[in-house]
Formats: C-alpha cells, structure tokens, sequence
C-alpha cells in the first residue's frame, strides 16, 4: 500500500524509482492492490445498472385524489411505461373540466421508456468495463434521469391542466392550472397529493452510485495511468 | 485509500435504506387509514350524556339497549338478516343489531327503485317461466327465506324463498343480491313448508298447504278424501349453475292433511326430512254454506294430535328416479309407492303444530303446539329404533303411524300457542309463544352444555304483540352464533306514532348473550311493507357480494359478459327492416346516443350498458310512454325490448341522482307518425 501512497505523490522523483524497485520486489502485492481500485467502482456501476432496471417494475410517481365521496380516495400510479389506479374514473370526473384522457399523455416517453433504460443501464455497464476517460459521458443520462423524469411530469402536468376542452361542462368554472408534481393542490372538491415513488428513488440511487462510481473509476484511471507511466519510465 | 473505500460501501448502505424507508413511507402513506382513538374508561357516563338521559328520562336498561344497538357512522353490523316481506312479494336485508334496513330484493313483485320488472327482457322471461296459467302475475306472498349451507352452516352464496300463495320458489343470488330465478310447482297451487334446505344445498324442500285435487284441476269437495291431495317437493339445486333444475325434481303425494313448516335433517339425521301437519281431520269447511257445517278453524281443530311427516330422503330420491308418473310434466310419486318403499312414516304430534325446527346437533326434532302449551321434543335415535322394531299402526291411507310414546324424548310446559323454536350456542332453545306475546328461554337435554339443567323452561320475555317466527343469529343450523334474536311480531298496536289503521309490524331485537333470566329487549323496528313471516340472521364476514360487476357489459342472470355490451365509442343504432336495434351506454353524465329517431310501429330493442366502474355509480333509465323503468348498476348491461305503438317525443332519462349534472343525464326518443 505504501507503493500507492508514493506514486500518487507528485515531484517527489528519488522516492518514486525507490518506490518502483520496492513494488518490483513485492510484484504480487502491486498486483492485487492495482486491481481493487476499478472493483469498487465496477461494483457501483454494476448496481446502478441492477436499481436502474428493477425500478421500472416499481413505481415512480402517485397522485392520490381526496373528495368527499370517495372515502378510499383515487389514484394514479405512474410506472415509467405504463399508468395504474382509477385511470378510468379519473377521466370519467376529469371530463367535466374538459380534461384529455390520462392515457393520451406521454405515449411516446411511455414507450421508450423501457428502451432509454436498458441503454443507459447497457451505457454505465459499459463504463465500468472500458476505463477510457472519454467515455465516461455514457453515465450523464443516469445521473440526469430522475430529474429528466420529472420535468417530463410537470410538462406534461402543466399542458393537461392548460389545454382543457372549453366545450367541457365546467369549463367557465375552471381556470387553467397545474396540478402540482410533488406535494398537495386542490381541483374542485379534490385535493391531491403526489408523491415519489420507490421506483423513482431507485433511480435517484442508480444515479448517485453513478456519481459515485465516477470518482472512484477516475481516482482507479489516474492511479493505472501514473502506474503505467511509472512502469514505462523504470 | 481504505478509508474511502468504506466511506463509499457506507454512502451505498446509506442510499439503500432511505430508498427502501421511502417505499415504506409511501406504501404506508397509500393506505389513508386513520387509527381509531378509543375513548378513555371512565366511571359511569360524561355530563352531557347525563344531562340527557336525565331530560328524556332514560332508565339504565334504555341507556345499554341504545349502547348495544348504536353503530357509529361508517362501521358496520356484525350479523345480517334476510327476512321475507310478506305479501310485498319481496326479501329485506337489515343489519343486526343495528336493525337498519340495508335494502330490498324484488323477488315476486316488481320493485322501481332496482327496475325489476319493468322491462328488462332477462326478468321477462323470469316471470313469464314462473307464471303458466299466463296471468302476469306481479305479486307473490314470500314466507320462509332460506340460505344456502355447507355441512349444515350458512355459507353465504344463495337465498331461496317461496311464494305461498301461487306456490313458486325463487333463487336469489348473494353475488349480486339479486333474483335469479322463479318456479313454479306445477302439482300445486299453493304451498308454505318452503324453503329449506338440505345441509349442503342439492334439495330445497317445500312443502304443501291446503290440499288440493292434484295439479289443482276440478274434484267435487266430497270427494276430498279420495282425490284431493297434499304434496312436499323436493327441487334439485345446482350449486354451479345457480339454478334450480326443474327436471331432477320430484313431489310426494301426501294425503290431504294440510302440510306445513319442513326442516331437513342435519348431522346424525342428515338424510331424513320432517314435515308437520295439521288438520288430520280432513275437515273441509263449509261454514255458510251448509247446515250444521263447522269452520275450518273449528274443523281442523278437532283431533288432539296431527301427524308430523317423517321422511327418507335417500329413499325418495330412488323412487322419484324409477317413477314414471308425471303430474303437468312434474315427476311426481304416488302416495302408495310411498307407503310401499318405506319413505314415509308419521308421527302424533300435539296439536295443529306449526314449526318443526331441527336441534343443533341434528339428534332432536322440537315440535311446537300451536294449540298445546307445550313444546314436544322427539328423539331421531328412537325414530329410527322404532321404524326398525317398525313399532307403528297405520292412518287411514296405510302411512305406518310411530308409537309417539316409543319416540318422544321430553315435552316442556312453556306457556300459549308455541309456534316456533330457535338454538344458540350455550345450550339454549327458544321458542316463540304467541297467544302469551312472549318468547321463551329453555334448557336442551341430551348432549347439550346445559344438559345438566334437564330440559326446562328458563325465562319468558314479553314482546309486542303476537310474535311468530322468531330468528337467532345463525340459529337454526349446526352452528347458533348466540348473542341476538329477533322476534318477528305481528301486531305493534301501540309501539309506533299512529299511521292509519294499517299498522307496521314490529321486529323486536332480543339481547341472548346472558345466561339465565338475562334476556332484554333492546330494540323495536317497524315493518311497513308488509308481513314478513321467517328470517334468517347470517354471520356478515360470511357474505362476500360483488361492489361493481367484474366486466363491463354484464349480464347478471348468465354471469358472464353479455353478448350485447357496449363500450364507448361502440354505440350505435343499427335498423333492420322494422326492427331498431340500440346500443347505448351510459357513464356520468350522458346517455350516448343522446337521440334516437324511430317510426311508429317499429320493434325496438335497446340495450344500455353503463360503463362505470366506480362503487355505487348506478344510472338509471326511464323511459316514459312506455312503462320502462331501469336500474343499471355498475358494469351491467340491459336489454328492454318493445313495440313503439306511439307515436310522439318522449323523454328518457337517469333515474338515479349519479352527479352534478344528473339533470342533463336525458336524450330524446322521437317516434314519428
């Protein structure tokens, strides 16, 4: 361990060839000690990937709806490729606002969705494996998703609340508004209540266990790399 | 460089578990449900509580009646009554001990708010197989309801309950608590031992009333011995199919006694049914009509004993199989076959009886006297030791008659006119007493927990007035759950605030859960729709009813998706020369297609589906003009079918308040000239 410490050490010249003449002599401890180093972050990645594909059977996202007479409330349930819960009375109340189909919004994203992932899971696998800097840039869209995920809600939020039928029977009533992604609001006699949902921090944790995984892989990437031109230079 | 590597495996664990509290969080949040504070135990009652029992000067017994039946906003009644309506033609479904009214099942009449029988082909067809003389026959005088059992005990899956007065049973299903099926007995015109049940449901018995010539063809009244008839029937019930099957059903020909209550073995007597009887006498009236002529009610009054009807079921249904008579295409089995094959035996029973209940552990038989102050309890072990020593004299038709002597276990002294015994779970009978408006509490012998005590009667508790059936919970089957009883009482007189002459009838709710001279009346529950005369009190967790139909577009008699449902967007109006065709669906708050544009004398058929599946979002549809009337709940589709003989605009609309915008819930039917 003493041979790492020296080689990370910059402008210490003398020590680092004695460094290396003291590595040489115990070849094996160099050995396993080199490798650990990409093993952690591998093993990171490796989960990041393993959260990232269990999330979608999990939900991301739910709306709970609260009216008087509903005593069990209603809910929308939002997978990254599907929606759950009482979709169909939610649209059954929601045409009276003049509200669009829940199952009309997001189709394209809900279709993709199982793709995109298995990619940027197959992406941070690969960057586990191939330790070259510049593809790193494989592991952003990980990092990136869960926040990508909820602008994706709130526009999608946002336009269904903005684009009601004025034809609708409450329509004069009801002002164009924005249900709230996280947190309460009210419509009506609702009021909501969205919250996140296990599949979602799943994917908060892929991505920080990407975070993570990167610094541990370029601390592993510097290290081999000064090894290397250690190894050259002796 | 180790040191971070620990930091790194901390920072996943960390990631870990507030990813999994988050799950649990949200899992526990998903679930809404508020836990109950319950109220601190304090000595005696708070003021205000005080304040108003002193006002309305309650006495303690008051306050713990309103206690025992006070069931707070939103829960809900442990136990569940299915009581007949009487001549409403109805069933009524009531909690207990509440004694709320949950709702009303139209069996044999019509009932608007279900929209039963006002135009819904499927009920059609119901009432017209149920009604062969062609009559259109909307009413029906519902006696004794009958659950279906699993080895003796309520399981919850099917009413049964007959009609006296045209002699008709119907099928209810506890799915959808709603009639599925009527018949007819065609040996028969009226009938009132029905129903009942045998204890795993193949039979459901029931039996005659006034005899009759058989299939109720002309005979000479001085004939009534030699051709006039009484009958039980036994109708097979297809468990799977819901439905009774007519053709595996068989009667017996009884001599013209009147038959009355049955009740089928259980357990050891599992197998064996018993019938009782009276007017043995064979009077046949006449009172006004000739000289000398007695009533019937002194007539049939006569003799000290009447017969209860004893008979081998197992037998019965080998003979009913080898028969050929038919009787109006009814397979029905010759008295003589009867006596011949050993399927019916008669026992003495003390006098004009009316109930025969069957003890819980099926080894006694409680006969009550209608006109003897006793109770008469018979053994099965020495029935069945006197048929073997075939210990019997004969009636005047060659039916062997048991040596009552030989068969009776005890006889207890309750008080006037006993009519009807029910069991609980500590060893208890009770049996109603009408003439003394009292129900009595008395110990069982034999193997009983009180046995000890020795068959006895234990405490009377008055009633208002006249009680005839009375029902414990779950008390007439292998296992009495105790705790209630109500008593079915005829008359109230002066129990409610003054209506007409017409007065309700009074359920009077009976606390059973003491031992001793314990029993207190807790509660009085008016009955204004008719004269309901059994009940049958159910365990509530062993009914398990659907909230909306499984599939939109059901058809509730088939209990599969009918042929006709419609989703949205699938509605159309289809003609076919003078035939119109609809497919319509309704959802909150519109019927689609909103118009519908027909000609004078075009055949219509319309089917509705309502699309919802939201619990309690029933439409309604009306259609006046034409005598339609329909309750479409959740998930179901209707078909109503009829001739547009008029012409003109007629407005159908939602009968059930389903929203804000239920008002505009209508369309247009126009029938041009």
């Amino acid at each position: 361990m003493t041979t790492e410490v020296q080689t990370k050490t910059p402008g210490q010249e003398g020590q680092t060839a004695v460094a290396h003449r003291e590595a040489a002599e115990m070849g094996h401890i160099a050995r396993v000690s080199r490798q650990p180093s990409f093993r952690v972050s591998t093993l990171l990645f490796v989960l990041a990937a393993a959260l990232l594909v269990t999330s979608t059977f999990f939900p991301y996202w739910k709306m709970r709806l609260n009216a008087p007479q509903y005593p069990q409330g209603l809910y929308i349930v939002v997978y990254v490729d599907r929606m759950e819960g009482d979709i169909r009375e939610i649209d059954g109340l929601n045409h009276y606002i003049g509200m669009k189909p829940l199952e009309e919004a997001a189709q394209l994203e809900r279709t993709l969705a199982p793709i995109a992932i298995a990619v940027m899971a197959l992406f941070i696998v690969g960057v586990a494996f191939i330790h070259s800097k510049w593809f790193a840039v494989l592991a952003i869209p990980v990092m990136l998703f869960p926040v990508i995920f909820l602008l994706d809600m709130f526009v999608w939020l946002y336009y269904y609340g903005h684009s009601l039928d004025p034809r609708a029977p409450l329509s004069s009533s009801i002002q164009p508004f924005t249900p709230p992604v996280l947190g309460t609001g009210t419509v009506g006699q609702f009021s909501t209540t969205a919250t996140l949902q296990v599949g979602w921090y799943m994917a908060l944790a892929a991505a920080i266990l990407t975070a993570i995984g990167l610094h541990y892989r370029r601390a592993a990437r510097l290290a081999a790399e000064r090894q290397a031109q250690g190894t050259d230079n002796g | 460089m180790k040191k971070s590597v620990l930091y790194g495996v901390i920072a996943v664990l960390a990631i870990l578990v507030v990813a999994l509290g988050a799950m649990l969080v949200s899992r526990g949040g998903g679930g809404g449900g508020e836990a109950a504070t319950p109220v601190p135990q304090e000595a005696g009652v708070g003021q205000d509580a005080a304040a108003i029992i002193a006002e309305r000067g309650l006495t303690p017994e008051n306050v713990v009646a309103a206690l025992k039946t006070f069931m707070p906003s939103g829960q809900h009644d442990p136990f569940i009554m299915f009581s007949s309506g009487g001549h409403s033609g109805q069933v009524h479904v009531i909690g207990v001990p509440s004694m709320r009214l949950l709702r009303t099942i139209g069996v044999f009449t019509p009932e608007p708010w279900q929209g039963y029988g006002y135009g819904d082909v499927e009920q059609e067809a119901m009432f017209k197989e149920a009604d062969p003389f062609g009559e259109n026959v909307r009413w029906g005088d519902t006696h004794h309801p009958a659950l279906s059992e699993t080895n003796a005990v309520y399981d919850g899956q099917w009413l049964f309950v007959n009609d006296k007065a045209q002699a008709r049973v119907a099928v209810i299903d506890l799915r959808d608590f709603e009639t599925k099926q009527l018949v007819k007995n065609p040996t028969a015109m009226n009938d009132h031992g029905g129903t009942f049940v045998t204890p795993n449901t193949e039979w459901v018995i029931e039996g005659g009333q006034y005899a009759a010539p058989p299939g109720a063809e002309y005979a000479p009244i001085d004939t009534y011995e030699e051709e006039w008839r009484g009958m039980v029937t036994f109708w097979k019930f297809d468990r799977e199919k819901g439905r009774i099957i007519p053709e595996e059903s068989f009667a017996l020909e009884l001599p013209p006694y009147w038959q009355d209550l049955c009740d089928a073995g259980k357990l050891v007597s599992e197998g064996w049914v018993f019938c009782n009887s009276f007017n043995t006498e064979m009077a046949v009236g006449g009172a006004g009509v000739e000289e000398d002529a007695v009533p019937f009610e002194s007539g049939a009054s006569q003799a000290d004993m009447d017969y209860l009807h004893v008979i081998d079921l197992n037998k019965a249904i080998q003979v009913a199989q080898e028969n050929e008579l038919r009787l109006n295409g009814f397979n029905y089995v010759p008295l003589q076959k009867l006596i011949d094959e050993r399927v019916l035996y008669f026992i003495p029973e003390p006098k004009s009886p009316h109930g025969v209940d069957i003890a819980p552990k099926g080894d006694f038989i409680v006969i009550s006297g209608k006109l003897d102050p006793h109770v008469t309890i018979y053994s099965f072990e020495k029935i069945q030791q006197a048929i073997a020593n075939e210990d019997w004299e004969v009636d005047p038709y060659g039916v062997p008659v048991l040596n009552f002597d030989s068969v009776v276990e005890a006889q207890v002294e309750l008080g006037l006119g006993p009519l009807h015994t029910q069991f609980d779970n500590q060893g208890y009978a009770y049996t109603s007493l009408f003439l003394d408006s009292a129900v009595a509490r008395w110990t069982l012998g034999g193997d009983y927990p009180r046995a000890d005590e020795g068959w006895q009667l234990v405490e009377k508790e008055s009633i208002h007035y006249n009680v005839g059936h009375i029902a414990a919970a779950e008390g007439d089957t292998a296992e009495p759950a105790g705790q209630f009883l109500v008593s079915l009482n005829k008359w109230s007189v002066d129990r409610f605030a003054n209506v007409g002459p017409l007065l309700p009838q009074n359920f009077q709710l009976i606390d059973i859960s003491g031992q001793g001279e314990s029993m207190q009346l807790l509660y009085d529950m008016p009955i204004g729709w008719g004269e309901p005369h059994y009940a049958q009190i159910i365990r509530a967790d062993r009914l398990n009813p659907i909230q909306v139909y499984p599939e939109i577009g059901w058809n509730p008699r088939t209990w599969s998706k009918d042929p006709n449902a419609t989703e949205i967007g699938q509605e159309r109006v289809e003609r076919r020369g003078n035939t119109v065709e609809i497919w319509m669906t309704a959802v909150r708050s519109h019927f689609t297609p909103e118009r519908i544009e027909i000609k004078k004398g075009d055949r219509v058929i319309w089917h509705i589906t309502n699309v919802e599946q939201a619990v309690d979002a029933t439409h309604g549809f009306a259609l006046p003009g034409y005598n339609i009337n329909l309750s479409i709940e959740p998930g179901e589709t209707v078909t109503v079918e009829f001739e547009a003989v008029k012409d003109g605009v007629f407005s159908y609309y939602c009968t059930e308040f389903c929203s804000a915008l239920h008002l505009e819930m209508t369309g247009y039917l126009l029938v041009q000239p």
